[in-house]
């Protein structure tokens, strides 16, 4: 059996963990605990402390493991340790939260750091009225014209979905080009 | 869509590179704990600025940059009862008082000291209406940002937002190709000056900072007001491990991983 991996990665509760839900075969295997700090408590209830895991099996032969990270920052020892051997990453970004998005441009760098794979950028929540436009969020996070940055809804599986894909679709171009 | 916040999570600087950077038209409106302030931009350039109830007719702009007298101002405030800036303007060319350029001059320093004004507001809450224009009878200018925002940018001190901004030393710089910009127009220091020298894709943030002999905080505090800037970005350094890895892979036959990725797209693709 062949295994490979992807990383969702992004801020505190920008909706990595109902990403890779909706995805996922399994019931995604979570390692959330409940928020003591009543700020982070307001957002939501529990968090990821340690990963999340998901599966989506191709064929008999390749299974894909979805990995979340935890998003808060003093959980950030678990980054590194996921992000080996990946395959690719997605940053999940919440387009209704700019208070997160120093975050998220630290998270990115911190990432391609770590690994140099290709990567896509996920503007999640875009469904929410309070959501920035995909360009204005481009450019508060610095993102090269040439990065992905998708509209996504994490509850729904064919915009998660359209996310993998372009992930997929990078790599490849990644793998022909050779990182031209 | 909605382009609003919070001061303390999007710094004035910040917001003036994403109008610069998105060249919007428009006015940024900044509810501070005292007073509102009101900015606007045309094609992504300062256009108009005024905060709180400061008169900032023209007459005033004037009378503060001392280029009308008390007696002068007092007259033109009497007389000139209902006429626009515009109308006030003509008139002082006309009358040979003043030229064309003391008047733009007057208006883009009063306008910088309003944005230099609110680099020192930390709370407050802002929102971009786009496409509002600033009132009719006013005069506008036409400033490019680069040089308020290294400005601006020059004054962020504080070591963990820098070092969220700019995590890892390990990656490289490259000039941004955006059209417009030329960085002969842009006030640099001579510190910038040193960091700019060194920018290559070879050349990594922790080696350019050793070359100037900068520590942490101050390669980090440039960098970050040259990216802000729109003149520089990050970039992997070159001759960096390639980006698909051995290890990413259970096979090293690049038709096999090739055909792997494939059976991935299929698959994701029939969910």
């Amino acid at each position: 059996m062949q295994t490979v991996k992807m990383v969702v990665t992004g801020p505190f509760a920008s909706g990595k963990t109902k990403f890779i839900g909706s995805v996922s075969e399994i019931d995604v295997v979570a390692t959330e605990r409940k928020i003591s700090g009543a700020g982070e408590k307001e957002i939501k209830d529990a968090t990821t402390v340690a990963m999340d895991f998901g599966r989506i099996t191709v064929d008999e032969d390749l299974v894909l493991y979805l990995f979340g990270t935890p998003g808060q920052k003093r959980f950030d020892f678990m980054w590194e340790i996921l992000s080996e051997g990946m395959l690719g990453f997605i940053v999940m970004i919440d387009s209704s939260r700019p208070e997160t998005f120093r975050e998220a441009r630290s998270i990115l760098q911190t990432f391609r750091a770590y690994a140099p794979t290709p990567y896509v950028v996920a503007a999640n929540k875009q469904d929410v009225e309070d959501a920035w436009e995909i360009e204005d969020m481009r450019n508060a996070l610095r993102l090269d014209p040439m990065v992905k940055l998708l509209p996504c809804v994490a509850t729904d599986l064919k915009s998660v979905k359209s996310v993998l894909l372009e992930l997929l679709y990078s790599i490849l171009t990644e793998m022909e080009t050779g990182g031209e | 869509m909605a382009l609003k916040g919070n001061l303390r999570d999007f710094t004035v600087t910040q917001l003036l590179n994403l109008v610069n950077l998105a060249s919007k038209t428009g006015t940024l409106v900044i509810e501070g704990p005292n007073e509102t302030a009101e900015v606007f931009f045309r094609d992504g350039k300062l256009a108009y600025a005024m905060i709180g109830q400061e008169n900032s007719s023209l007459a005033s702009i004037l009378h503060q940059g001392k280029k009308l007298t008390v007696s002068q101002y007092r007259s033109i405030q009497q007389r000139a009862g209902h006429v626009t800036d515009k109308e006030l303007g003509l008139l002082l060319i006309n009358a040979g008082y003043l030229s064309q350029e003391d008047i733009l001059v007057s208006l883009q320093t009063n306008f910088l000291e309003v944005v230099r004004q609110l680099f020192t507001w930390v709370e407050g809450f802002f929102r971009f209406e786009n496409d509002q224009a600033p009132p009719d009878d006013r005069i506008n200018v036409r400033l490019d940002l680069e040089n308020l925002i290294i400005e601006g940018s020059r004054q962020l001190r504080e070591w963990e937002q820098l070092q969220d901004e700019i995590p890892s030393l390990e990656m490289a710089l490259k000039f941004t190709d955006r059209p417009g910009v030329d960085l002969k127009n842009v006030n640099l220091s001579v510190e910038e000056w040193r960091v700019i020298s060194y920018i290559n894709p070879k050349n990594k943030i922790s080696q350019i900072a050793k070359a100037t002999k900068m520590d942490d905080l101050e390669i980090r505090r440039i960098v970050y007001g040259l990216i802000q800037a729109g003149l520089v970005e990050i970039t992997r350094p070159e001759g960096a491990p390639p980006a698909l890895a051995k290890d990413m892979f259970p096979t090293q036959d690049t038709t096999e991983q090739k055909s792997l990725v494939n059976r991935l797209i299929n698959r994701i693709g029939n969910i």
